[in-house]
């Protein structure tokens, strides 16, 4: 089948359907003494028609992030903008018909169907809600986008304990699909599924962007899934963004010291004499989201660090067009080296 | 059975030669045709069928197969953890020369954890949350051996340094909700270790884990294996973490060995079109934003497994014979495939 260019991806610098600006959301402990920094100022923009994917370990914030773009959460701090719109300043039904355009398919394919309705129950309940059409026309609608995800006829009057995993997700994929909506967030859509059907949901959703024009943000952990589909990738550490860049050189030539090592822990089922790539193991785990390192918070764990990273923040740069990082060091030519008599490590065990 | 009398103190010496791990070595593990069935209502559901395999001493052997394969029952049988009111086992689990699917259940708790230990995929579930980690481990050794507290915390100490924990005296009076996952998981590998086992079954130990604290555990259980000789038998879904750490390569298709192979064998020229098909079906070794290849339809279920090739639904490759029961055939020198068709097919591998 054919790849890459099509016709739904206008060049779009200049046509963010998301903006995100000084984003922070925060939220209390249990004790209610201290706060978790879920997102701690980020910015960045999703464009019209791309698929934007994001990545970073647990704990990064990348969900909580996903959640706020298609108004879940509320930014504690600073505001998503949809299409220039904010729409924290949306009440009742202008809300609710705002929504519908932002959608979002979660990870567990299980959890997200109500195990009481029928498949077709499900997939046509958003249009109900949103008060498309009368019955008759949302059942057609409905049988319509189920056959347009794959799914037989016959399923559509089953109950999801009959169904596997790939099926419900393409369930899922279908019910968000009867809104016409414009942007999908997909939160880790195929960690659940086994790898011999995880590649017929990620054609599904190219050729769905193909046909209607979505915009993807593909929230995932999984580096090689990210790097396949997605125009540009975001790297998340900690509640700030590493590095954003087209998947193309994030992957290839990464810019950030994270990303870099994040891209060698990934295990390469190739036979030894072909494998390569030597390993850059990264100390410790990640810190807590309480108390995150002073400065650069990826420095506890950074394999050359340098003095400089504990007291400054690094500056969110653009080193090369369309290619961010957020490291002091990191050149046109990629991450910093390491420097033998410069090891520096503060704090951290 | 081996003495566990000439037991070396708690060093990083290992406890025996490391043993070259050919396939001409005498197995220290050897399963001839399991088979194993659940009574359930609905009659025997039959899991596995006729698995054989070995592990030389010291060999690390990866089993790989998507969920419902059978690979984690068949890593449970081994070491005969089903609940033996409903499982019913055929077959032999030559240990050293002992069937341990025989074994009366006094000698098989001798077996566990003394010869044979185990990690599982969730570490907070599998340690006990009342206990300090270095009490647990501790225990593991003191069910085996005879020692008191103050030697069994000295060893948990030198364990836990072992699996490159920081600070383990202090590490030690801690309980397994003070350290993260990666921490736990290391706490269960020392566990595993501190008796010396001959063979470590690792199932799924890093699924739960971030891929850049995965890779130092994958990396502590490989040099653990060289350091100490100890056999690890690790079952994963995950294709790159087997052909980072072991040798060779056992494939699982609905509850039926259909590949064993050395794992650049398995890689570059599989003889299955099943495991074929799962390395074709990875995203990293097709085009960016291409269309991926997958594997069409659906594993079987229990209660409906196709006669004879029960990949033969799903499989492009399909002939008459594959109507008939599948042996392993021999396709190279240790490369043995459960297809009919694994000589003349030549299938693409992991290799663009």
């Amino acid at each position: 089948m054919a790849a890459s260019v099509d016709i739904a991806r206008p060049s779009g610098i200049d046509d963010p359907i998301v903006t995100v600006e000084n984003l922070r959301i925060l939220f209390p402990t249990r004790d209610g003494k201290d706060t978790v920094k879920a997102v701690d100022g980020i910015d960045f923009d999703v464009r019209a028609g791309e698929t934007l994917g994001i990545i970073g370990e647990s704990g990064s914030g990348k969900t909580t992030l996903g959640r706020a773009l298609v108004s879940l959460i509320k930014p504690t701090e600073g505001r998503i903008l949809h299409r220039g719109l904010d729409p924290a300043t949306l009440t009742g039904a202008a809300f609710r018909r705002h929504r519908r355009d932002y959608q979002i398919v979660f990870q567990d394919p299980n959890a997200a169907l109500n195990p009481r309705m029928t498949i077709l129950d499900s997939v046509i309940e958003p249009a109900e809600i949103m008060k498309d059409g009368d019955d008759h026309t949302r059942r057609d609608a409905g049988l319509a986008a189920l056959a347009r995800v794959g799914l037989p006829r016959d399923l559509a009057e089953r109950y999801p304990h009959q169904l596997s995993g790939g099926q419900k997700q393409r369930v899922n994929i279908a019910r968000v699909l009867m809104l016409r909506p414009k942007v999908i967030v997909c939160d880790e859509v195929v960690a659940a599924l086994d790898v011999s059907i995880r590649g017929d949901i990620l054609n599904l959703f190219a050729d769905l962007q193909r046909e209607f024009g979505l915009t993807y943000v593909f929230i995932t952990h999984d580096i090689s899934v990210v790097s396949h589909i997605s125009d540009r990738i975001v790297v998340t550490y900690l509640g700030k963004l590493m590095e954003l860049g087209p998947a193309e050189a994030v992957v290839e030539r990464p810019l950030h010291p994270y990303t870099q090592a994040l891209l060698s822990a990934e295990p390469v089922p190739l036979p030894s004499a072909l494998r390569t790539s030597r390993r850059i193991v990264l100390e410790g785990e990640i810190p807590s989201p309480v108390a995150p390192p002073s400065g650069c918070r990826f420095r506890t764990r950074c394999p050359v660090a340098q003095p400089r990273c504990a007291a400054e923040v690094p500056a969110w740069r653009e080193i090369k067009p369309g290619h961010r990082v957020a490291c002091h060091f990191s050149t046109i030519e990629g991450p910093p080296q390491r420097v033998p008599n410069q090891q520096y490590h503060a704090g951290g065990e | 059975m081996a003495g566990p009398a000439d037991m070396p103190a708690a060093t990083l010496t290992p406890p025996r030669d490391r043993p070259a791990a050919s396939a001409g070595a005498r197995a220290l593990l050897e399963v001839r045709a399991l088979s194993l069935s659940f009574a359930t209502s609905d009659g025997d559901l039959n899991v596995i069928r006729d698995v054989s395999f070995s592990v030389a001493p010291g060999e690390r052997v990866g089993i790989v197969g998507e969920s419902g394969c059978g690979k984690t029952v068949t890593g449970l049988a081994l070491l005969r953890l089903l609940p033996a009111r409903s499982a019913r086992l055929s077959g032999e689990i030559r240990f050293e020369g002992q069937d341990l699917a025989t074994l009366p259940e006094r000698q098989m708790r001798a077996v566990r954890g003394r010869d044979i230990a185990m990690i599982f995929q969730e570490p907070m579930s599998a340690l006990d949350p009342v206990f300090t980690v270095g009490d647990q481990i501790g225990e593991a050794y003191r069910a085996h051996f005879p020692a008191d507290r103050r030697e069994a915390r000295a060893r948990a100490i030198a364990a836990l340094a072992e699996v490159g924990i920081p600070a383990p005296e202090r590490r030690c009076d801690d309980y397994p909700h003070q350290l993260s996952g990666g921490m736990r998981q290391r706490v269960m590998i020392a566990m595993a270790l501190i008796c010396r086992p001959k063979l470590l079954i690792a199932d799924e130990p890093t699924t739960a884990l971030d891929v850049t604290v995965q890779s130092q555990i994958t990396d502590l259980l490989q040099r653990l294996s060289e350091a100490t000789g100890t056999a690890l038998l690790f079952i994963t879904h995950d294709l790159g973490v087997v052909a980072e750490t072991c040798t060779r390569m056992i494939t699982m298709y609905a509850g039926e060995v259909v590949e064993d192979a050395p794992v650049d064998a398995a890689l570059t020229r599989p003889g299955h079109p099943y495991t074929s098909g799962l390395l074709r079906s990875l995203p990293g070794l097709s085009a960016r934003r291409g269309a991926l290849p997958s594997i069409p339809g659906r594993v079987p279920s229990l209660l409906a497994m196709p006669p004879g090739c029960r990949f033969q639904p799903r499989c492009g490759h399909a002939a008459v014979n594959c109507a008939s029961a599948q042996p392993l055939v021999e396709r190279a020198p240790s490369h043995r495939v459960r297809c009919c068709r694994a000589r003349e097919l030549t299938l693409p591998g992991a290799v663009r």
